[in-house]
């Protein structure tokens, strides 16, 4: 019975206007809008169908942020037993050196044979969560998986190359695996099942000892883009705009 | 520590990899500041004349079985036997399914500073792109050696090749037994779907399109224009297009005539693959897409207000 642990984080939502702090160091985090990073949730998905394949348990951690709850009762409906949130002093945010840090403390009691988490998220700037942890637990590591296969004591994974070529690898376990997609996408759970997750299951909290960022860039400032070149807008209503389109298309040689 | 540079080189399947090339003219901008060499790092087997094109100073090369193709237990020894003899001032990787493996394991087991997603190095200022490209960070080298993982958009992959080939300096692998990763083999991408990096004319869809069905009017438009429907990561992700319509990273790169993006912010893992697309036109909602940045024409509208009338006229065009 394989014994997963999905490491999670919440992550700025792109569809709203992000916005730079005072000191112009990093993201203004009072208007920040979360959800869950899109990689972890194929990483949840991957972690939900070896264990309704192969049996076993799955254990999800993520640190305290606006809306974890949610997000961790969600994944108990879809199946997860344990979940678990990290919480310390986050309101700053921590960078993934720090989170690694609390995220292989917090996994090493549960002795994972496996440890999935998003391959990438669109806030990294020291590089991603996963082989920072696999390190600081000892496991090897690869990143860029899109199908898991455990065979005794190894997993056979499916990693992505550019242009479609795969490369399948054997894996001695334990180890930590970046996920880029699930065999499946991530799956819908109806909302009346979260709030019954909400009633009956239980959300562990535990204290991160220290978050030690070191080892993690410290950005001297961060600003939104300064466009080199921008494209020339095409404006009016949407009649007005389908016949400029259709006139681009001519010259481009489309019609 | 030296003033030096590394880059590590990737390969797969005998080739050596865009992203290599873009990542040494990264390193050449940097050691400009650092007043260092750039040397290009070769893990392989047989593989010494893949160094002939690298615009680098000089190669290091280690020859082994266990590096023949890339893994990541047997090239993260490698580098970080390396790493520790010869103290460089940075070492540059690109952030791709190889390098990522590598760099943040190294950052985690040296101890060493990493900084992510580099998309320019000039003047010693390392400027990181996140938040799907609507975010740009500044940092510095630390005062150890810095690990690197570069992202394409700053520098032309031309620029890091060389006509006359780099000296190349043999160096000893660390011993590589009991690696806890091998590689079984690989498996080509299913053939038989159209090849997108061939089409003249693509019409991509990206998480705009909002639901599966929708999909429909991309292809609709596609058969009016003579084009082929393809999108960004996350229509693939759920399963409404097949592999071999993704363009980007771990997709294809595709150069055609004409690329309507619709509903795709541009992202720098998909502008990755289609940048260099002759005429871009984007339909986005969002002012601030990235995709409005490298588009040669953008309209900032609901797609699906504009479909109708569109179709309709690009119909009636057709027929005219």
């Amino acid at each position: 019975m394989a014994k997963i642990v999905a490491i999670v984080k919440m992550v700025p939502d792109l569809v709203e206007e992000l916005e730079i702090n005072e000191a112009g160091t990093g993201l203004d985090r009072d208007w920040l809008r979360l959800i869950i990073n899109e990689f972890d949730n194929h990483a949840i998905e991957q972690a939900i169908l070896l264990k309704e394949r192969d049996a076993g348990e799955v254990t999800v951690i993520a640190p305290d942020a606006e809306g974890v709850e949610d997000m961790l009762f969600t994944t108990a409906a879809k199946g997860a037993d344990r979940m678990i949130k990290l919480a310390g002093d986050l309101e700053e945010g921590a960078n993934n050196h720090a989170l690694a840090r609390a995220f292989a403390e917090a996994a090493k009691p549960y002795q994972p044979d496996l440890i999935l988490t998003g391959v990438q998220a669109n806030d990294d700037l020291d590089g991603p969560v996963g082989p920072l942890v696999a390190e600081y637990l000892g496991m090897p590591y690869v990143g860029y998986i899109s199908g898991v296969t455990i065979e005794g004591n190894k997993a056979i994974v499916r990693k992505e190359y550019p242009g479609g070529l795969i490369g399948e690898m054997e894996v001695t376990l334990p180890a930590v695996l970046g996920i880029q997609a699930g065999e499946e996408p991530p799956r819908y759970v109806a909302i009346s099942k979260v709030r019954q997750m909400m009633k009956t299951a239980e959300i562990d909290e535990q204290e991160i000892s220290e978050l030690n960022p070191n080892g993690g860039v410290i950005a001297k400032r961060m600003y939104l883009p300064e466009a080199a070149k921008r494209a020339e807008m095409i404006e009016g209503d949407e009649e007005e705009i389908a016949a400029k389109l259709v006139a681009i298309f001519k010259k481009a040689g489309a019609l | 520590m030296n003033q030096d540079i590394y880059v590590i080189i990737e390969h797969l399947q005998g080739q050596v990899a865009d992203i290599s090339y873009i990542t040494l003219a990264a390193a050449r901008d940097l050691a400009q500041e650092t007043g260092g060499k750039v040397l290009g790092v070769l893990l392989g087997q047989n593989a010494q004349e893949l160094a002939s094109t690298l615009a680098a100073d000089s190669i290091l090369y280690a020859d082994h079985p266990a590096l023949a193709e890339f893994t990541s237990d047997a090239y993260q020894k490698t580098v970080a036997s390396l790493i520790g003899e010869n103290e460089p001032r940075a070492v540059l990787f690109g952030n791709t399914s190889i390098g990522a493996d590598v760099a943040s394991v190294l950052s985690a087991r040296l101890s060493l500073p990493l900084v992510s997603s580099c998309v320019k190095t000039s003047g010693g200022k390392l400027t990181s792109q996140i938040c799907g490209g609507k975010i740009m960070a500044e940092s510095e080298l630390a005062e150890t050696t810095t690990l690197i993982t570069v992202i394409p958009g700053g520098y032309k992959p031309e620029s890091g090749q060389s006509e006359t080939a780099p000296e190349v300096i043999l160096f000893d692998a660390p011993a590589l037994d009991d690696l806890r990763v091998t590689l079984k083999g690989y498996i080509e991408p299913e053939a038989g779907d159209v090849d997108i990096s061939k089409e003249s004319i693509l019409i991509a869809i990206g998480r705009g399109i909002q639901t599966e069905d929708n999909i429909e009017l991309a292809e609709e438009l596609a058969k009016f224009l003579g084009g082929t429907v393809c999108s960004s990561r996350p229509i693939v992700d759920q399963g409404w297009l097949p592999t071999s319509r993704l363009v980007g990273k771990s997709g294809q790169t595709v150069k055609p005539k004409l690329y309507l993006a619709l509903g795709i912010s541009g992202a720098p893992e998909h502008v990755e693959g289609m940048a260099e697309s002759e005429v871009i036109v984007a339909v986005n909602m969002d002012p601030n897409a990235p995709i409005f940045d490298i588009a040669t024409y953008g309209v900032e509208f609901d797609f699906f207000d504009l479909i109708d009338p569109l179709l309709e006229q690009v119909e009636e065009a057709k027929e005219g």
